[in-house]
């Protein structure tokens, strides 16, 4: 579908869903199920019983609506990698998995250090339609952490940029760190920072533990997240500036972005759907699919950073999705790639992570996977809980679907930690702007 | 099913048992005028070195003939691999040429798991990485059983280390002969200490089976079996130890340590070794070293390795 | 011959030896060798494992007993040469412990509680030529139990024992099993 979606032709009308809307804006009549009915991209009425002639229709009973999901952190591997995934099969997946719009990360083949390459990587995600690309921008040239890259250009290029990161590396120069921090204030920018203290990673493999020990695999410790987390929260308090944790994954580290939160400091964070479900201990038998950077970690970590989502410390899911060859994984641990994929399977994980284990509730799923992160990355458009006039970005999902286990999707790369694995829930239906993506669970 | 042995955990108190007992009725091949026997006739076993490794890849050479296996020796250097052929496709070289079993030697840790997952036949751990080296302890298990259970040797049927007193000295961290000794001598019964500077020992050694100590000379008085571990000049440069000179000081087994030790001592080093640095010459040299007579077990226990695990049509189900 | 069922050492079956009888043969089987090896001189005893070391010792103490003449005894483990070693998991070794002189030039006597196929038997010649070349093989037996899968015969035998293949003989020593019998048992199939 190549439609410009500014204006979705057709009407449809989405029946009988328990729609996660805006408080402020539903004045009590959503206590049941709801109809919405969409036209001319946007919301035009949300209500029980409603009729429209003309429009198509959705049969969403027993599904939620949710805002349309938005991942601050993906890799679309476009431009340079299409071995691995294109941002037309990263967006096909994307919307698979019920979202509408993604961040696209830098560390492509050429980095998305200038105008030119974040503006193909925007035009590329217009022309596939199946979801909003929102590239992110390099902090540094070429991600080599040395000098700045053009982040004012980029943030007055047709793409837009407002989130920049060196995702993959880590910005491990402190006074760059602080430069970087304080010149994207000028238009509102946030700085994600990939924590990995490069010195104490040298050669690591896996989280430093019982596991790698016995596994003779090299360790890569806590520390060296938790310590770069807590040397960038005081440095976004000092120059006053937005700082964005990516990929959380220890217990030590949501203790420090809870306290630097309590000082009021502009410090947001997310974790992945796999670091919320999976532990090292799956790393037994060596296989390169449980390989990913940050690595998998312990049980008490897993705990932590389910409480941290719950309690808002941790701001949202972002998937991280990191498509890689085979050959890339099926080769020995210490030469395989990090990475997995998970724009699919994301919100069956949080579902089974959080709701299901009665930590998170729905609205708090669309706050976490949806209106936190639409206002991290600046992102207008998205991220807006239903109400009448807001355009019509929804997912709709099944809680109830049986337990399926999960095969290989829509991305060009195989490589999911969950495969095999049963997982709850299904994506139904997928809409952008007014026009569906997905429609039964397949690309509309 | 038993069918590969690639850690040292895989086997059980009873398992080890079986391999040193069968170890020792086929020690004394090596005496009979005909130094073979007809088991393995007709199976093919492939060593496949990655590392260079004369030394061990010549002893599964000499137990697999012994046994009269055909044998194919594969070394990476010079090789498709050299050109950078995968695991994963020579793997898949050696299932169509029929290999019954493939001794793994590697640079990567959970390389022969890997291997497990594409060859029908059994994989044994020649030495992954910083992993394992199952039968390195086996045959370090069994020199000890010798020296000090059996009188000359013999009569230790059954026997287990019970008892027996080990300290291992050295990198540890880095160490793939320290992980499986720790876990088949304590399976043993034997009590296991490691005495290594603590930038050498694995953060969570504490939850590993065995004691620790920094202090090597505390532990010379009460240890009736040391095993030195080879330490490698360029954990230096990494920060692991200051200098060789400090190392050596506070972790070398010298003469003067070597004469701390209980009456009925002995010395073992998995080889190679670095003569002066974790272990001076003249204790190498000594009656107390087993070095020499490691190298002849090792035979003697991969021959009984690979009989246990190609002789029958699987490795037998031992209870206590 | 005990005709009574008689559950001896936990295991079922017909008593077909007693401990006597036992004791008897093996006196008489002690005798025949001497005879027929013109007064044991030059002889070795080698006991097939498990049973037929004690069996072995036993023959040799009885000889010296008569003769006053110490017997060299051993044991040889056949497993490594069996024939049917890849249809089951692989076996635990027994001992193989040969006198020190050697066996060149000598008259070995095999010696074995059970003969049943032969392959044992023949497992055993193949062992034996790994470690030289005896002037003679010879064969005792407790009991021969027909069914012979091989041209092997026994130049001593205990008791004839006619069986059908789906009985099975157990033979009982007090040093193994803490008492002496020969039982068969209907093992269900043949």
């Amino acid at each position: 579908m190549t439609a410009d979606h500014i204006s979705g032709q057709a009407a449809w009308l989405i029946r009988g869903a328990t729609v996660i809307a805006d408080p402020a804006a539903s004045d009590g009549r959503l206590a049941g199920p709801a109809d919405i009915l969409i036209s001319g991209g946007s919301v035009a009425a949300i209500g029980p019983g409603l009729s429209a002639a003309g429009a198509r229709v959705i049969d969403a009973d027993g599904l939620i609506a949710l805002p349309g999901l938005v991942d601050l952190h993906t890799h679309l591997r476009e431009p340079g990698r299409e071995d691995a995934e294109t941002v037309e099969t990263g967006t096909a997946a994307a919307a698979l998995g019920g979202y509408t719009a993604v961040h696209a990360m830098a560390n492509t083949e050429p980095v998305a250090d200038t105008a030119g390459v974040v503006e193909q990587v925007w035009r590329l995600g217009r022309v596939a339609g199946h979801c909003d690309v929102q590239p992110v921008g390099a902090v540094t040239m070429g991600l080599a952490g040395t000098s700045l890259a053009e982040l004012g250009t980029m943030a007055d290029s047709a793409a837009r940029v407002r989130l920049f990161s060196d995702d993959g590396r880590c910005v491990s120069d402190p006074l760059l760190m602080r430069r970087a921090l304080e010149y994207v204030k000028a238009f509102d920018g946030v700085i994600a920072q990939h924590a990995q203290d490069p010195r104490l990673t040298e050669g690591a493999q896996l989280n430093e533990g019982e596991m790698s020990g016995r596994l003779g695999l090299a360790g890569w410790p806590a520390v060296a997240e938790e310590a770069m987390i807590a040397r960038d929260c005081l440095l976004a308090a000092h120059v006053d500036s937005a700082l964005h944790v990516c990929h959380v994954s220890t217990a030590g580290s949501v203790e420090i972005i809870r306290w630097a939160k309590s000082k009021g400091w502009p410090v947001t964070a997310e974790v992945t759907p796999h670091h919320l479900l999976l532990t090292d201990e799956l790393a037994e038998n060596y296989d390169p699919v449980f390989k990913v950077n940050p690595p998998l970690r312990t049980a008490a970590d897993v705990a932590e950073l389910r409480r941290a989502l719950a309690d808002g410390t941790i701001d949202c899911v972002a998937t991280d999705h990191a498509p890689h060859p085979v050959e890339a994984k099926e080769t020995e641990w210490s030469d395989a790639a990090f990475g997995m994929i998970g724009l699919e399977t994301a919100l069956r994980v949080v579902q089974q992570a959080m709701v299901d284990t009665g930590l998170l509730d729905w609205a708090g799923v669309a706050d976490r996977m949806s209106v936190r992160p639409a206002r991290i990355g600046r992102l207008t458009g998205h991220g807006v809980l239903l109400a009448v006039g807001c355009p019509a970005n929804i997912t709709l999902y099944d809680p109830a679907a049986p337990p399926e286990a999960v095969g290989y999707g829509a991305s060009k790369s195989r490589n999911t930690p969950f495969a095999g694995m049963e997982l709850p829930g299904r994506v139904v239906a997928t809409v952008l702007r007014g026009s569906p993506t997905v429609l039964d669970g397949k690309l509309a | 099913m038993k069918r590969h042995l690639i850690s040292a955990a895989d086997l059980s108190r009873a398992d080890a048992l079986l391999i040193l007992d069968t170890a020792e009725e086929l020690a004394s091949l090596a005496d009979r005028p005909i130094k073979k026997l007809p088991t393995l006739r007709g199976r093919t076993v492939v060593n496949l070195f990655f590392e260079d490794s004369t030394r061990t890849r010549i002893s599964f050479e000499a137990a697999a003939k012994r046994l009269s296996a055909d044998v194919i020796n594969f070394s990476a250097k010079g090789s498709s691999v050299a050109k950078g052929e995968s695991l994963k496709d020579t793997a898949l070289t050696l299932e169509a040429m029929g290999a019954d079993a493939v001794v793994i030697r590697h640079s990567a840790s959970g390389a022969p798991h890997r291997l497990a997952g594409w060859v029908r036949g059994s994989v044994v751990n020649a030495g992954d990485g910083t992993h394992e080296h199952p039968t390195q302890a086996l045959l370090d298990a069994f020199t000890i059983r010798r020296r000090l259970k059996g009188p000359g040797g013999t009569a230790t049927r059954g026997e287990g280390l019970d008892g027996i007193r080990v300290t291992i000295v050295g990198d540890v961290l880095h160490s793939r002969v320290a992980r499986s000794n720790v876990l088949l001598l304590s399976t043993l019964g034997a009590e296991v200490t490691l005495a290594a500077p603590p930038t050498l020992l694995p953060l969570a050694v504490g939850s590993w089976p065995c004691a620790v100590s920094f202090d090597l000379d505390s532990e010379l008085p009460k240890s009736d079996v040391v095993m030195m571990l080879r330490v490698q000049r360029e954990r230096m440069t990494a920060a692991y130890f200051p200098s060789i000179r400090e190392y050596s000081r506070r972790y070398g087994l010298d003469v003067a340590r070597m004469a701390r030790l209980p009456e009925h001592a002995i010395v073992m080093h998995p080889g190679p070794m670095n003569r002066g640095v974790e272990i001076a010459a003249e204790v190498a040299d000594s009656a107390r070293s087993t070095i020499v007579e490691q190298v002849a077990n090792g035979v003697t226990t991969r021959m009984a390795v690979l009989y246990l695990l190609l002789g029958g049509t699987e490795f037998p189900e031992v209870t206590q | 011959m005990c005709a009574a069922r008689n559950p001896v050492a936990g295991r079922d079956g017909l008593a077909v030896l007693d401990a006597e009888e036992i004791r008897r043969a093996l006196t008489r089987i002690a005798h025949e060798i001497l005879e027929r090896t013109h007064g044991g001189g030059e002889i070795i005893l080698l006991g097939i494992p498990t049973r037929g070391v004690p069996l072995a010792r036993r023959l040799a103490a009885r000889i010296g007993e008569f003769e006053g003449l110490e017997v060299p005894c051993g044991s040889l483990d056949v497993t490594m040469h069996r024939d049917d070693l890849r249809l089951r998991p692989a076996r635990a070794l027994g001992r193989t412990e040969l006198p020190a002189a050697g066996i060149d030039g000598k008259t070995v006597v095999l010696v074995d509680d059970v003969l049943y196929s032969g392959r044992t038997v023949r497992a055993a010649l193949d062992a034996l030529t790994d470690f030289g070349r005896p002037l003679a093989v010879q064969l005792a037996v407790l009991v021969d139990r027909g069914h012979r899968e091989l041209p092997i015969r026994a130049d001593y035998v205990g008791k004839n024992l006619p069986t059908s293949q789906r009985e099975v003989v157990h033979v009982l020593l007090a040093e193994v099993d803490d008492t002496d019998a020969v039982l068969i048992e209907d093992g269900g199939q043949p």
